[in-house]
């Protein structure tokens, strides 16, 4: 959860030295008082809501149109019979990275004027390095692989009338409730 | 005219043309709010927004969802709405995927025949939800992909393409174990559980 660390930090423009360590910004939602007021003013702003959400569907619409969303596509990648899925996310993945860089390299800011800085992923303070990353992202994998469809896809399929999907989706959020609930005991 | 309406295989939007558009999601949402792409945390703020006490709550599901997810929420209504457009609207519900023949016959091995639409009818419909196999995977696969985004921190879109693009090797992590996770369905599981 870097999203909301990175959105409502607040951020001096100086090295690396001044953020906070990585371990800070782990799975928690600084939302610091002063900036709620500033993101319901922009983030949550009528109009900027409207945006992400006509974003959201051009990008549903290519979810479809390039059939990322399908259970077969996904079978079909995981026993590498066809390129199609691969060149999505390696060009998507190439695409960001260089956008990144460009960003990064001109210090650009937001529309609003606020420095865009990206929040390092910690390794977390488990015995073994980094288990939250490769346990996690096992079990992950294994559902993507027997649902067909990870959490955007997930939402363009019942968006598309694939109503089974709702019962993927009530227990997608179990699984998420389940894991706040064991989360103190799990290793990261 | 046909005599023979054999729908034809639909071949998807190419992938660089849909790899580079999903891509620039990523620097769109960046320069318009500050936002990191990553739509598995739209789970998290789910659960949050959840009517219930506060006391009901775990820790991690206690906070102001509102400021820190809203915006995520709705672009992920948006997708519904996109999905909706592409599925209903621009696609031919009667055509097959235009899958590698090679696909085509591990599915059949399978017993999976019917390749028309998003998902296989024969595994993940409400009818197929009584069977075992189609309970695992859609109930069994929705849990573990709510549990297993939560517990590496983001999913497809927020390790594979945010974080692997801002060359975090945490991310990288996340993602060879994505793959090992899925090559050990579709390999293992999935012979074992259909064959």
């Amino acid at each position: 959860m870097t999203n909301s660390a990175l959105r409502f930090r607040q951020s001096d423009g100086a090295g690396d030295g001044a953020s906070p360590s990585p371990a800070e910004c782990l799975d928690t939602e600084q939302v610091e008082p002063g900036l709620r007021q500033r993101a319901l003013a922009e983030g949550n702003a009528p109009l900027a809501l409207a945006i992400y959400g006509l974003l959201g569907a051009f990008l549903g619409l290519v979810f479809t149109k390039s059939q990322v969303i399908s259970w077969f596509r996904i079978y079909e990648m995981f026993r590498f019979e066809s390129f199609h899925m691969y060149g999505v996310i390696g060009s998507a993945v190439a695409t960001a990275a260089l956008s990144i860089w460009v960003i990064k390299r001109l210090g650009l800011t937001t529309l609003h004027g606020e420095p865009i800085r990206l929040s390092p992923k910690a390794w977390g303070g488990s015995r073994v390095p980094g288990a939250r990353y490769w346990m996690g992202g096992i079990t992950f994998g294994l559902g993507w692989a027997l649902l067909g469809a990870c959490p955007g896809p997930l939402v363009a399929l019942l968006g598309g009338g694939v109503s089974v999907m709702v019962a993927a989706l009530v227990a997608a959020l179990a699984g998420t409730w389940t894991y706040a609930a064991l989360r103190d005991h799990l290793p990261h | 005219m046909s005599l023979h309406p054999m729908p034809v295989p639909q071949d998807p939007w190419p992938w660089y043309v849909a790899g580079p558009l999903i891509g620039l999601f990523v620097p769109a949402l960046l320069l318009f709010g500050g936002k990191v792409f990553g739509l598995s945390a739209n789970l998290r703020h789910a659960c949050a927004a959840l009517p219930v006490s506060n006391r009901a709550k775990p820790g991690f599901l206690r906070y102001d969802w509102r400021t820190a997810g809203l915006w995520n929420l709705v672009f992920a209504l948006g997708i519904a709405v996109g999905g909706f457009l592409g599925i209903r609207v621009f696609s031919d519900p009667s055509a097959p995927m235009a899958l590698s023949p090679e696909t085509v016959a591990a599915l059949v091995d399978l017993g999976v025949s019917d390749l028309t639409g998003f998902v296989p009818a024969q595994l993940l419909s409400w009818s197929a939800l009584m069977t075992p196999a189609g309970a695992l995977m859609v109930l069994g696969g929705g849990f573990l992909v709510g549990f297993g985004a939560r517990w590496a921190g983001g999913c497809t879109s927020g390790h594979a393409i945010s974080g692997l693009a801002d060359l975090q090797l945490p991310s990288l992590v996340a993602v060879i174990g994505f793959f090992v996770g899925g090559l050990a369905v579709t390999h293992i599981v999935l012979p074992l559980l259909l064959g």
